[in-house]
C-alpha cells in the first residue's frame, strides 16, 4: 500500500469517526463504513481505526473476527449470502447452492477470479415464509429457483 | 420480495392507528399514566423471554442517572421468525412511536434501533421515515411543543445471532464483541455505556403504541390471564400459507396448523431453533407464556422430514452462533452436534446419548446467557419426542426424506 | 488521588456498580442471607463467592482472579439461588437482598462436573509432560470433582501451533481453557493490549493482532499473563537445559547472579508460606548444583545507583543550569525491561528521558566478561553467565543486540524463579533445608539499597539515600528514621514525593570531575514519582504529555509489573496482592538487618571505580560497558 492510498484511508476513517463520534461505541459503524467501500478492513485500516479510537489493534481485529459480516481479508466486490437455516434448507437450498457454484465455477467461501463475486452462507435471513432466500450485498431475493439464480447473477455487474 | 400472507384475527397490532397518535397521547399525560396503562395491559416482552414491559420501564424510569437510553431490539435472528421484518417494513410508525413513548416515559433522550445486518435493505426507508417524523416534530427537540427531547439512531448489526440477547446487543452497540454480560446488574440500571437502558422487542414497541392510545384494559381483553393481548406469529415450513399471523395468546398449535393449511404434519417447532419441538400428541398445547412460550416462530414439518436432519441444522446453527465466552455453550453445543453426527452414522450407545441429554440440562442452567440456556431445548425435545424415529434401527434416522 | 483511577475494563467486566450505604453500620449496610441453610450476615454488595469464602465454604473458580476484573465465563463457580430459574455464577453475583444460596445441590455438582468434562475434552496435551503439572488449576479441579475419565471424548489432534517466537513468553493454545485471564491481564491490568479473544463459538481462541507471532506484536514480555494462566497454555521460554549443558561442560565457567525478588519468593516453590527470603540457603543450593561462582545482583544494583544517580545529577545540571534544551527531564529509570519495551512501543518520543544506565543484570554480565575475566585470567568466551530473575522480560533483555558491549553476549541466560526451582528439584535438593553460605568474591556483599530494588519504590529509595547524603552531607538517618524512606514504599499505583534540599555540602571526590559544586541545588525541591505496572506507567505518561503535575518531576521510577520485581512474570504461581505484600515484607525485613545500606558506601563498588572504571561514574569506560541506548519501536505492526 503506498502513501497516497494510506492517506486516503486515514482520511476516510477520520471522516467516519467525525460522523459517529470519537468513542469506542462508533467501532461497528466505522468498520461497516470501511468495509462498504473496500469489501474488507485491511491491516492498515484496522490499526488506523485503533489509533484514532484509542484502542488496541487486537481489539479491532477481535471484533472483526467475531461478526460474520465483517472481514479482515479481501473479498469480491459483491457478496452473495445464501440462507442455510432449516426452512430454506427444506425449501430447496441445495439446488440453489449447486446452481450458484456451477454458474460461478467456485465453491462457497470462495471468490471468483475476477474478484467480482464471493459466495457465502448466512444463517436465517428472516425470509422463512418465502424461502429459499439469499441476499446480494444488501438486496434480498426470495423464492429463489435455479432459473432465478441466473437472472440474479446477470443483474450483478 | 413477494407479498406476504397476513392473517388478522381481530386487528390489534394491525388495528387502525394514525401515525404519531401514541406520542400525542403520551406528551399530554404523565409518565405515571403511561406506566399505569402498560401495567393494566399486563403486556410481557414480545422477544420471547416474556419479562413484564411495565416493570422494565418502571425500573428504568426509577433509576437515577444523567442519561438513559431506549433500545429497540431489531436483531431478529431466531430461525423461523420474521414478524419484526414485517412490522418494520409495513408499520414503522407503530415501532418508532412506541420508542418515543418509551423515551418520554423512562426519561431517555436517545434511542437506538439495533437492526440486524441482514435487514440492511430496509435501512434507507426507515431513515427516511425518521426524517419525516423529525419534520413532523414527532422526534427531536421539544416533541409536539412539549418539554420532551428524543432522537432515534439506527445502528446496524454485523451478523451475530447472539446480539439479540439484550446485554450482548448493548455490548455490540458499545463497539465490543457481542458477548452477553453478567446479570445482575441488569440493563435497567447499568445498560448502554453504564446508563439505565430499556431494551424492548420491535413488536413490544408496536404493541405499546396501541396500548397507549386504546388503553391497557382493551389490550388485556385478548389472550389468556397470564399472556394478555395479541401476538404476531411467524408461520413457516410445510404449509400452504406461510406468513405473519395475528392471533390471541392461547391459540392452540392445531388451530394454527388449520389456519396455515398444513397437512400431514409430524412436528411443530415452537420458538425457533431455541424453542421446543412438539409431536402430534401435543398439538393441543396452547401458545402462551405459561404453556408453549414463543417469540413467535412456528415452524411446521410434515411426515416426509427427517427429525435428525432438522436437529442437525439447529445444532450447526448454535455451534456457529454461540459467542464462545462461556464453557457450557461454547463446547456443549459442539458436543451435542457430535452426538447428532454419531447418531447419523449409527455409532452411538444409549448411555452416551443419555449423557448428552444430561449435558444439555446442565447447559440450560449453567450457561451465561439465554443462548446457551435454550440451545439444548430442541436437542432434548426432539430426542425425547421423536425417539422412535431417531433410534429406528432400519433408518438410523438417515433414510427418511 | 493524583490521577483519576478509572479502570479501563469494559462495563461488562466491572463489578456491579452499587450505591453502597454511607455508614458501615447503618440500616441496609448488611444483608443476612442463608448459605446451605445457615444464616450469615454480609456487607451489602458482597459477591456470593466472597460471602462463601469468608464463611469457609469452598467454591471452585477458574476465570476468577483476585487481581482482575470479573468475567463470569468459565461457569465453574455456579451455585443455586432460590427463586432463580438458572444457576448463578457466584463470582459475579452481588448480594443485595436476603437470598438463600445452596452451593452443592445435585444440579450444581453435575453442572460443575460437566464443565470440567467439557474443558478436558478440548484440552490437548498430557499432564505429565506439562510445565504446570502439579500446579494446574484445571488438573486440581478435575481431581476435586472426581472427573477421572473423558465422558465426551478427548481432542486427538493439536489445533494450534505453539508460538515460540518470543524470547520470553511461549503460547500453547491447545491447553487454553479460554478463561480470558491473560486478556484481562494484558488489556486491563497492564494496558498493553496484545491479547484478545478472536473468532467466536467453538473457534474462539486467544490471539494477537492478525494472529501474528507474539514476537512481532507490541508484547512487552512482562509475563503477567503467565502468572495468571490457570493451565500450561502460557509459560516462559525455559533455558534450563542449556544451562545444565554448560554446567556439565568442564571447559565452561558458569556464573550465576541472583536478584533479590527470586530469593524472597522461591520458598513458595518448596511448599512454604510466602514471606521468607532464602538468600543464603540458595547460595549453597546453587553451589551444589554446580555453578562455579555465585554473585549478588545487588552489587550491580549499587553500581546502577552510582551510574544512574550521576546521570540524573548531570541531566539536572545541564538542563537547569546550562539550560540545554536537548537534555530531557524527568529522567526515567531503565532497570525494568518490561517498562523499557513498553516505552519504546507506546511512548517512543520519550526514549531520551530513559536513563542510559543498563539494568543491574546487564551491568553484571558486562563486568563479568571484562573485569572479572581479566582478574581471574579466564577467556570470556568460556564464561557462561546466568541471571536468576523474577522476570520473563529479562530473557528478552539479554538478547538485545545492544547488550554485547563486552564483545560477547553480556548475559547468556535469564532464568526465572520458577525455572530455577525446577533445576533445584531436579538436583534432588530441598531448598529450605540447605545450610547458609555467602556470595563469592570479588563482588562479595552488596548494600541494602540494592536489595530493595525488588519492591516498587526501591530504586527510588536507594537513589534518594545516596543523593540526600552526597548532596546535603546530612546522614539519611537524620532525615528518615532508620533510613527508611516510607513515602516511596507501598503498593499505591502512583506515588509522588517532594524533598526540599536545604543546605548543600562539598561535592565528593568521585563526582568532582563532573560537577564543580552543589550550589545550584540549594533550595531546590526535588520532585520524584514512582509507578508500578504499565497501566500506572501509562497514567504517568499521559499526565506528563498533558503537562500535568508529574511533568515537573526530576526523576521517576517505573516498574513494568504490579508490585515491582517481586510481582514479576517469572515469579512463583499463584500471585495476588497478599502474596506480593508478603514478598515485600521479606525483602524489607532482610534489608533492615544489614549494616551496609547505601550504595555509595559499598566498598566493592568503590573498589571497582578505583581499580577498573577509572574515569568514575558516567566516565568513558562506564559508558561503554554499563550504559546503553534504546530503539523507537512504535506501535505500528507491519
Amino acid at each position: 500500500m503506498d502513501v497516497l492510498e494510506k492517506n486516503s484511508i486515514t482520511e476516510e476513517i477520520t471522516g467516519l469517526i467525525e460522523q459517529f463520534g470519537r468513542d469506542r461505541s462508533s467501532l461497528l459503524p466505522v468498520l461497516q463504513g470501511v468495509q462498504r467501500k473496500h469489501q474488507h478492513i485491511s491491516d492498515f485500516a484496522q490499526q488506523e481505526i485503533a489509533r484514532l479510537l484509542d484502542i488496541h489493534p487486537v481489539e479491532v481485529y477481535s471484533v472483526i473476527s467475531f461478526y460474520s459480516f465483517l472481514h479482515s481479508k479481501p473479498k469480491g466486490r459483491n457478496t452473495i449470502r445464501l440462507c442455510k437455516t432449516i426452512i430454506c434448507d427444506l425449501l430447496g437450498k441445495n439446488e440453489i447452492e449447486e446452481a450458484l457454484e456451477r454458474e460461478l465455477g467456485i465453491k462457497f467461501g470462495e471468490t471468483t477470479n475476477d474478484k467480482n463475486i464471493t459466495l457465502e452462507y448466512a444463517n436465517c435471513l428472516g425470509m422463512c415464509d418465502q424461502g429459499p432466500a439469499l441476499i446480494v450485498n444488501e438486496r434480498v431475493y426470495t423464492k429463489v429457483t435455479p432459473q432465478k439464480v441466473i437472472e440474479i447473477l446477470n443483474g450483478i455487474n | 420480495m413477494e407479498d406476504l400472507e397476513t392473517v388478522k384475527f381481530q386487528p390489534v397490532i394491525f388495528a387502525d392507528y394514525s401515525p404519531g397518535e401514541a406520542i400525542r397521547k403520551a406528551v399530554g399525560i404523565s409518565r405515571q399514566d403511561v406506566l399505569f396503562e402498560l401495567k393494566e395491559s399486563k403486556i410481557k416482552g414480545r422477544g420471547g423471554a416474556g419479562f413484564p414491559t411495565a416493570t422494565k420501564w418502571m425500573l428504568t424510569a426509577a433509576a437515577k442517572a444523567d442519561k438513559k437510553y431506549v433500545v429497540c431490539n431489531a436483531d431478529e435472528g431466531e430461525p423461523g421468525t420474521f414478524k419484526d421484518r414485517f412490522l418494520l417494513l409495513e408499520h414503522p410508525e407503530l415501532v418508532f412511536d412506541g420508542m418515543v413513548v418509551g423515551g418520554i416515559t423512562v426519561g431517555a433522550q436517545k434511542g437506538f434501533v439495533y437492526l440486524r445486518a441482514e435487514y440492511e435493505y430496509m435501512l434507507k426507508s426507515l431513515e427516511d421515515y425518521l426524517q419525516q417524523m423529525k419534520k413532523d416534530n414527532l422526534l427531536g427537540e421539544n416533541i409536539l411543543q412539549s418539554k420532551y427531547n428524543f432522537d432515534i439512531e439506527i445502528r446496524l448489526g454485523s451478523g451475530a445471532y447472539v446480539c439479540g440477547e439484550e446485554t450482548a446487543l448493548i455490548e455490540s452497540l458499545e463497539g465490543h464483541r457481542g458477548e452477553a454480560r453478567n446479570r445482575p446488574p441488569y440493563p435497567v440500571n447499568t445498560g448502554f455505556m453504564g446508563f439505565p437502558t430499556t431494551v424492548n422487542n420491535v413488536e413490544t414497541f408496536a404493541a405499546v403504541s396501541h396500548i397507549i392510545t386504546k388503553g391497557g384494559e382493551w389490550f388485556r381483553n385478548y389472550g389468556t390471564d397470564k399472556s394478555t393481548g395479541i401476538k404476531l406469529f411467524s408461520v413457516s415450513g410445510d404449509c400452504e400459507k406461510p406468513g405473519v399471523y395475528e392471533l390471541p395468546w392461547g391459540t392452540t398449535i392445531s388451530e394454527i396448523l388449520d389456519l396455515a393449511g398444513a397437512s400431514n404434519t409430524k412436528a411443530v417447532q415452537v420458538g425457533g431453533a431455541s424453542g421446543y419441538c412438539y409431536p402430534k400428541t401435543q398439538f393441543d398445547r396452547k401458545l402462551a407464556y405459561e404453556d408453549a412460550g414463543t417469540g413467535g416462530s412456528i415452524m411446521i414439518f410434515n411426515e416426509s422430514r427427517s427429525m435428525l436432519k432438522i436437529l442437525k441444522n439447529f445444532m450447526e446453527f448454535f455451534v456457529e452462533e454461540s459467542c464462545g465466552q462461556c464453557t457450557p455453550c461454547r463446547i456443549g453445543n459442539a458436543k451435542l452436534l457430535d452426538g447428532i453426527e454419531k447418531l447419523e452414522k449409527g455409532e452411538y450407545t444409549f448411555k452416551y446419548i443419555n449423557q448428552l441429554i444430561d449435558l444439555g440440562r446442565s447447559m440450560q442452567v449453567a450457561s451465561k446467557c439465554g443462548l446457551g440456556q435454550t440451545s439444548p431445548n430442541s436437542f432434548i425435545s426432539i430426542l425425547e419426542n421423536f425417539r422412535e424415529e431417531i433410534f429406528a434401527k432400519s433408518s438410523g434416522g438417515r433414510n427418511v426424506n | 488521588m493524583l490521577i483519576n483511577d478509572e479502570s479501563r475494563a469494559p462495563v461488562s467486566q466491572k463489578p456491579n456498580k452499587l450505591e453502597l450505604p454511607a455508614e458501615k453500620e447503618g440500616i441496609g449496610s448488611n444483608v443476612t442471607i442463608e448459605i446451605n441453610g445457615e444464616k450469615v450476615t454480609v456487607p451489602f454488595g458482597t459477591t456470593i463467592l466472597e460471602a462463601c469464602k469468608n464463611n469457609n465454604i469452598h467454591i471452585p473458580t477458574l476465570c476468577h482472579h483476585d487481581d482482575l476484573c470479573i468475567a463470569g465465563v468459565c461457569r465453574i463457580c455456579v451455585v443455586d439461588v432460590e427463586g432463580m430459574k438458572t444457576l448463578q455464577s457466584s463470582c459475579t453475583f452481588p448480594i443485595t437482598a436476603p437470598i438463600k444460596i445452596k452451593t452443592t445441590t445435585p444440579m450444581v455438582r453435575k453442572a460443575r462436573r460437566h464443565i470440567i468434562d467439557l474443558m478436558l475434552s478440548e484440552h490437548f496435551g498430557e499432564c505429565y509432560s506439562c510445565v504446570r503439572n502439579n500446579n494446574c488449576e484445571l488438573q486440581k479441579l478435575a481431581k476435586e470433582y472426581g472427573v477421572d475419565r473423558y465422558n465426551f471424548g478427548h481432542i486427538q489432534k493439536s489445533k494450534y501451533d505453539v508460538d515460540k517466537s518470543s524470547f520470553s513468553v511461549i503460547r500453547d493454545m491447545d491447553k487454553c481453557i479460554l478463561c480470558k485471564r491473560c486478556v484481562r491481564t494484558c488489556i486491563d491490568l497492564q494496558e498493553v493490549g496484545v491479547l484478545e479473544a478472536v473468532n467466536r463459538g467453538i473457534d474462539t481462541t486467544i490471539s494477537t493482532f492478525l494472529d501474528k507471532p507474539l514476537a512481532d506484536v507490541v508484547c512487552i514480555n512482562c509475563g503477567q499473563c503467565i502468572n495468571r494462566c490457570p493451565t500450561g497454555a502460557l509459560h516462559a521460554n525455559d533455558p534450563s537445559d542449556k544451562i545444565w549443558e554448560a554446567i556439565d561442560n568442564p571447559t565452561k565457567h558458569v556464573i550465576i547472579q541472583t536478584a533479590p525478588s527470586p530469593r524472597a519468593a522461591i520458598c513458595e516453590e518448596f511448599g512454604m508460606e510466602p514471606g521468607t527470603s532464602l538468600t543464603r540457603e540458595l547460595n549453597t543450593a546453587l553451589r551444589r548444583i554446580g555453578f562455579d561462582k555465585i554473585f549478588d545482583t545487588n552489587f550491580t544494583a549499587d553500581l546502577t545507583i552510582m551510574e544512574e544517580g550521576t546521570e540524573l545529577i548531570l541531566r539536572l545540571y545541564n538542563a537547569l543550569v546550562e539550560g540545554n534544551a536537548e537534555v530531557k527531564v524527568p529522567q526515567f529509570t531503565s532497570c525494568s525491561p518490561g517498562w523499557v519495551k513498553y516505552l519504546e512501543h507506546f511512548y517512543p518520543e520519550f526514549i531520551d528521558n530513559l536513563s542510559s544506565a543498563k539494568s543491574p543484570q546487564q551491568m553484571f554480565g558486562a563486568l563479568i566478561k571484562t573485569y572479572y575475566a581479566k582478574l581471574q585470567g579466564i577467556d570470556p568466551a568460556d564464561i557462561v553467565t546466568v541471571a536468576v530473575m523474577p522476570c520473563s522480560a529479562k530473557k528478552f533483555e539479554c538478547e538485545r543486540p545492544e547488550m554485547r558491549d563486552s564483545g560477547f553476549k553480556d548475559v547468556d541466560y535469564g532464568l526465572t524463579t520458577r525455572e530455577l526451582a525446577q533445576m533445584i528439584r531436579e538436583a534432588g535438593i530441598h531448598l529450605p533445608e540447605m545450610p547458609k553460605s555467602d556470595f563469592d568474591d570479588p563482588f562479595g556483599e552488596a548494600s541494602g539499597a540494592g536489595l530493595i530494588f525488588g519492591a516498587t519504590g526501591g530504586v527510588m529509595e536507594a537513589a534518594l539515600r545516596s543523593i540526600i547524603e552526597l548532596v546535603t552531607g546530612n546522614k539519611v538517618e537524620n532525615v528518615f528514621q532508620n533510613a527508611k524512606i516510607i513515602p516511596v514504599r507501598g503498593f499505591e499505583g502512583i506515588k509522588y514525593v517532594e524533598f526540599p534540599i536545604e543546605g548543600v555540602a562539598e561535592v565528593p571526590a568521585i563526582l568532582k570531575p563532573l560537577i564543580p559544586d552543589w550550589k545550584w541545588l540549594e533550595g531546590v525541591t526535588l520532585k520524584v514519582a514512582v509507578a508500578h505496572g504499565t497501566a500506572n506507567a501509562k497514567k504517568v505518561m499521559e499526565n506528563i504529555k498533558s503537562g500535568g503535575k508529574l511533568s515537573e518531576c526530576h526523576f521517576i521510577e517505573f516498574m513494568g509489573c504490579p508490585g515491582g520485581c517481586l510481582g514479576g512474570g517469572g515469579q512463583p504461581i499463584p500471585t495476588n496482592a497478599k502474596i506480593r505484600e508478603k514478598r515485600a515484607e521479606a525483602i524489607y525485613a532482610e534489608e533492615e538487618g544489614l549494616t551496609l545500606r547505601k550504595s555509595h558506601e559499598n566498598p566493592y563498588v568503590n573498589h571497582i571505580y578505583a581499580n577498573f572504571l577509572l574515569d568514575g561514574p558516567c566516565g568513558e569506560l562506564s559508558h561503554k560497558l554499563l550504559h546503553t541506548h534504546y530503539t523507537k519501536r512504535g506501535k505500528f505492526i507491519d
